[in-house]
């Protein structure tokens, strides 16, 4: 494929604004990001062998965008003390106060087999959202863009044990989100 | 002896750098007999694969 068709282009236009929703956690800075990548690609007029070759350049450059766009954010709301604070609540409730979990883990089986249900991602999609902001996006730059841990310290300007908690938080609020709304279910 | 906080923590930690050698082997420890963290550690790598299955869906 010398040039991409209009259908390309719709397929990869969806795909880039998912991805930059996720990361973004903003309709309409996702939407800004994307255009803007399209437009930046326009500008450079390369030419693919293929889709999949045309799909992963775009993705380079709109990650090049959503990092911009989150440098500018962090810049502007930097974390207050009620923020961490309240956070920092979130994870304490989890544990007695000794560092044994108020609710043990279960064990989930075989959760593969949910990722084939579209009942589990709303389920998915709404956990992700009950994410506190930031963690949410240490956790998507890391996951979802999948920067390495030194790049997202960079763009953060952050700290790695700073990062590490903010991970570490991350992830136990998205399980234990998951355990309750989705897998406490199924294991009944 | 490591808390489940502490091992929630370090298991986490793991995906970011090389844990070190004490580190690794109060983990292992403390795994052994904990049910709950060991089914933390799956649940930790199932959301990590799971993000990346949202990412790339096609509907």
């Amino acid at each position: 494929m010398a040039i991409p068709t209009d259908e390309d282009l719709q397929q990869v236009r969806s795909y880039l604004l998912r991805y930059a929703r996720l990361q973004l956690r903003d309709a309409a800075l996702a939407e800004d990001a994307v255009q803007e990548t399209l437009l930046a690609a326009f500008d450079r007029g390369a030419t693919f062998s293929g889709k999949s070759e045309y799909k992963s350049w775009l993705v380079g450059i709109l990650k090049h965008k959503i990092v911009d766009v989150i440098r500018k954010k962090s810049r502007e709301q930097s974390l207050t003390a009620n923020e961490d604070a309240s956070e920092s609540e979130m994870i304490e409730g989890m544990f007695e106060a000794e560092g044994q979990w108020h609710q043990l883990p279960s064990n989930w089986g075989n959760p593969e087999k949910s990722l084939e249900d579209k009942k589990f991602w709303e389920i998915f999609e709404r956990c992700l959202e009950l994410m506190p902001a930031r963690t949410a996006r240490v956790f998507m730059m890391r996951e979802v863009m999948e920067l390495t841990s030194d790049e997202v310290c960079g763009e953060l300007a952050i700290t790695q044990s700073n990062l590490w908690v903010m991970l570490h938080r991350a992830r136990l609020s998205l399980r234990g989100c998951l355990e309750t709304r989705w897998f406490g279910d199924a294991a009944k | 002896m490591l808390s489940c906080r502490e091992v929630s923590k370090l298991l986490s930690e793991a995906r970011e750098r090389r844990l070190g050698l004490w580190e690794r082997i109060s983990l292992k420890l403390h795994l052994m007999m904990c049910g709950g963290c060991n089914n933390f550690r799956k649940q930790l790598d199932f959301i990590g694969n799971a993000i990346r299955r949202y990412r790339d869906r096609d509907d």
